[in-house]
C-alpha cells in the first residue's frame, strides 16, 4: 500500500479534485435521479427544508416507465418524440459535418484573406446560444422577419409560418442549430487536415491521382480519428440540446424532443412532475449509452483504437 | 542545464497550408465565392441584430424592414440605465460566474489532463471513459437531485453553486482536449525539468503549462462560453430575486407573451455578445491548433 501511494501520489493528487466534484455533483445526483424514477415524487410531496416539510412521496415500482413507454400522449408520446429526436439529431450532425468539412477544405488552401474568412466563419460559435436563439426567432417571424421578407422579395408570395404549430418549426430550429454548430466542426476538421502530412498529397499527385482520389484515399482516412470523435460528441450534444429549441419555439409539440419534454415536465404544469422528468432523463441516458457502445464497436471493427 | 520554456518550439502556431500551383481564374472565383457566401451567412444574423438594436421597438417590427429607421442609441441607454430590468446586475453576475467557471475549469482540467497524459495509474481508463459518459447525462435527470445537494451544501441560490455545476459540464470535455494537447508536448521536457530538480508539480506548472498555452486558450474559451450562455440550470438554481439573475435568465423579460421588445432585446443582445466576441477574438488564432491536437489524440 505504501509503495502504491509512493508511486501514484502525484497522479492521484492531480486527479482527485475532479473526481470529488464529479462524484458529488454528477454520480450521486444520478443515483438519486434513478431512484426518483421509481417514485411518484413531485413538487407537492418532495421534502422542503424551507417550509420544514418532510418528504411524502412513495415508491411506485415500474409504473413511470410503463406509462412513458406506452407512448401515451399525456406522457409525451415517447416513441414519436424519440423518432423526432433522432431526425433532429441526425440531420443536424449530418449538415454540421458536411458543411464543416467543406469549409475546412476550402480554408485549408492557400487563399488570400484566409485569416479574415476564418474569423468570420467562427463567429456563430462566439455568440452565446440564447442570443442566437432570440436573433433567429426575430428573423423567422412570419410577418416582419427578414427571412420571409426576403422570400417575398424574390417571388414567394406565400412564405411559410416558420415557428407555428407545424413541421416548418422543426426545419427552422434545425437551420438555427446547423448555423450554430458548423464552426466547431469546421475548426476541429481544419486542425485535422493540417495534421495530414503534405508529402502524401505530393506523392499521390506524382502518381497521377485525381483530386477526388486524393480526397477519398488520403484526406478521409487522415481525418478519421478526428471525425469519429467530433461526430460522436456532436451526436451526444445535439441529442441533449435544449436551449435552442426551448427558447425559439417554446413548448411546441412539433419541435418537441426528449430533453425539452423532460424540461417541460420539470418546470411547467401545475405539479412539477419530477418523477416523469427523471424517467425521461434515464431513458435518454440509456439511448445514448447504447448508441455509444454500438458506435465504439463499429469503430473497433475498422481498427480504430478508442 | 537550465531550461527556457519559451525557446522550445513545440507548437507550430499556424502551419502553412498545402502548397498549390496557381489556380485558374474560375477556380479562384469559385473558392472566394463559396467562402464569401458562407461568411455572409455566418455574419448576417449578428449584423441584423446590430442594425435592429438602434431602432425603436415599433420600427423593429415593420413589414418592410429598412437598414436605418429612426435609429438612435436610445435602446442602449434604456437597457444600461436599468429601465428594463437590472441589466447591469445580470451582467455582473454573468461575468463573475463565467470567469470563476473558466479559472476553476481550466485549472482542474489541466491537472487532470496532465496526469492522464503523463502518468500511468490504476483507474485511468475508467476515469477517461466516465468523462465521456458524463457528457451524455441529460440535465433533466440531475436537476432535482442537484437542487437538493446544493441546498444541503448551502449553495442553493448562490453563484458558486452554479459555478460548480458548470464545471461538471466543462471539465470532462476540457480534460479530453488538454490531455490530447499535452500528448503533443515531448516527454523530454519533463525529464529535463526533473533533472533540474523540479517536482512533478513544478514541471507541470513551470514548463508544461506555458507550452500548452494554445490548448489552454481553447479550453478557457469553451469553459467561458459554457457558463456565459447556459439557460436551464441558471433558471432553476438562482434565486428569484431580479438582482441575482444571469443574463440568460434576465433577458427573457424582453420576450413577453404578447409583445416582444425587439429593439431593446437586440441592444441587450449586442451588449451580451461583446464580451464573448472579445474572448473569442483573443483566442481565435489558437483555436485550430488547440482543438486539433485535442481531437486527434483525444
Amino acid at each position: 500500500m505504501r509503495k502504491f501511494l509512493d508511486r501514484y501520489w502525484y497522479a492521484y493528487a492531480m486527479v482527485l479534485p475532479v473526481v470529488v466534484v464529479i462524484a458529488v455533483l454528477v454520480l450521486y445526483p444520478l443515483a438519486q435521479g434513478v431512484f426518483f424514477t421509481f417514485t411518484d415524487i413531485n413538487e407537492a410531496n418532495i421534502a422542503n427544508p424551507v417550509l420544514d416539510r418532510a418528504a411524502t412521496y412513495v415508491g411506485v415500482g415500474l409504473r413511470n416507465y410503463l406509462n412513458v413507454l406506452s407512448g401515451d400522449s399525456s406522457y409525451g408520446s415517447f416513441w414519436s418524440t424519440l423518432v423526432r429526436t433522432l431526425i433532429w439529431t441526425f440531420s443536424c450532425v449530418f449538415f454540421h459535418y458536411t458543411i464543416g468539412l467543406g469549409l475546412a477544405l476550402l480554408l485549408n488552401r492557400e487563399v488570400r484573406g484566409r485569416a479574415v474568412y476564418r474569423v468570420l466563419l467562427i463567429l456563430p460559435w462566439a455568440v452565446p446560444a440564447f442570443i442566437s436563439a432570440f436573433t433567429w426567432k426575430y428573423m423567422f417571424n412570419a410577418q416582419y422577419g427578414i427571412i420571409n421578407q426576403g422570400l417575398r422579395a424574390i417571388g414567394f408570395d406565400d412564405p411559410p409560418v416558420w415557428l407555428g404549430q407545424n413541421d416548418w418549426a422543426l426545419v427552422a430550429v434545425i437551420v438555427v442549430n446547423v448555423w450554430l454548430g458548423v464552426p466547431f466542426m469546421m475548426v476541429a476538421l481544419l486542425g485535422g487536415l493540417q495534421a495530414i502530412p503534405g508529402d502524401l498529397y505530393e506523392a499521390a499527385e506524382v502518381d497521377g491521382a485525381t483530386p477526388w482520389q486524393r480526397f477519398r484515399h488520403i484526406t478521409l482516412p487522415g481525418l478519421q480519428s478526428v471525425s469519429s470523435t467530433v461526430v460522436l460528441l456532436g451526436i451526444i450534444w445535439t441529442f441533449n440540446m435544449f436551449a435552442i429549441i426551448y427558447l425559439i419555439t417554446g413548448p411546441n409539440p412539433n419541435t418537441r424532443i426528449l430533453v425539452t419534454y423532460a424540461f417541460e415536465r420539470f418546470f411547467s404544469g401545475a405539479s412539477r412532475d419530477y418523477a416523469i422528468a427523471s424517467t425521461y432523463g434515464v431513458l435518454i441516458l440509456s439511448v445514448l449509452l447504447v448508441f455509444a457502445s454500438v458506435y465504439r464497436r463499429a469503430l473497433r471493427k475498422q481498427g480504430e483504437v478508442w | 542545464m537550465t531550461l527556457d520554456a519559451s525557446s522550445l518550439k513545440v507548437v507550430q502556431a499556424d502551419r502553412k497550408p498545402q502548397k498549390r500551383k496557381a489556380r485558374s481564374l474560375g477556380a479562384s472565383i469559385g473558392l472566394h465565392g463559396a467562402l464569401a457566401i458562407a461568411s455572409l451567412i455566418a455574419v448576417f444574423p449578428v449584423f441584423w441584430v446590430l442594425v435592429t438594436s438602434f431602432k425603436p421597438d415599433a420600427r423593429a417590427v415593420e413589414t418592410t424592414p429598412k437598414l436605418f429607421n429612426e435609429s438612435s442609441v436610445d435602446n442602449y441607454i434604456d437597457v444600461l440605465s436599468g429601465d428594463k430590468g437590472s441589466f447591469l446586475s445580470w451582467f455582473g453576475n454573468s461575468v463573475l460566474i463565467a470567469l470563476m467557471t473558466t479559472v476553476i475549469a481550466v485549472f482542474l482540467s489541466a491537472t487532470t489532463g496532465y496526469a492522464a497524459s503523463r502518468f500511468r495509474f490504476p483507474g485511468k481508463r475508467p476515469l477517461m471513459l466516465s468523462f465521456l459518459v458524463v457528457q451524455m447525462f441529460p440535465f433533466a435527470v440531475l436537476i432535482v437531485p442537484l437542487y437538493n445537494i446544493l441546498l444541503t451544501l448551502g449553495l442553493q441560490g448562490q453563484q458558486f453553486g452554479l459555478v460548480l455545476v458548470y464545471c461538471t459540464t466543462a471539465v470532462p470535455f476540457c480534460t479530453y482536449m488538454l490531455k490530447g494537447y499535452f500528448d503533443t508536448i515531448p516527454n523530454d521536457i519533463d525529464e529535463a525539468g526533473r533533472m533540474d530538480g523540479l517536482s512533478p508539480f513544478g514541471v507541470f506548472w513551470r514548463l508544461i503549462l506555458p507550452l500548452a498555452r494554445p490548448g489552454l486558450a481553447v479550453t478557457a474559451f469553451y469553459a467561458f462560453l459554457t457558463a456565459w450562455g447556459e439557460v436551464a440550470f441558471a433558471s432553476a438554481f438562482l434565486s428569484a430575486a431580479d438582482e441575482s439573475k444571469t443574463l440568460a435568465v434576465g433577458l427573457q423579460v424582453f420576450v413577453q407573451q404578447n409583445r416582444t421588445e425587439w429593439g431593446h432585446l437586440a441592444a441587450a443582445s449586442i451588449l451580451v455578445a461583446i464580451p464573448a466576441i472579445v474572448v473569442f477574438y483573443l483566442v481565435q488564432r489558437f483555436l485550430v491548433t488547440g482543438l486539433a491536437s485535442g481531437a486527434v489524440k483525444g
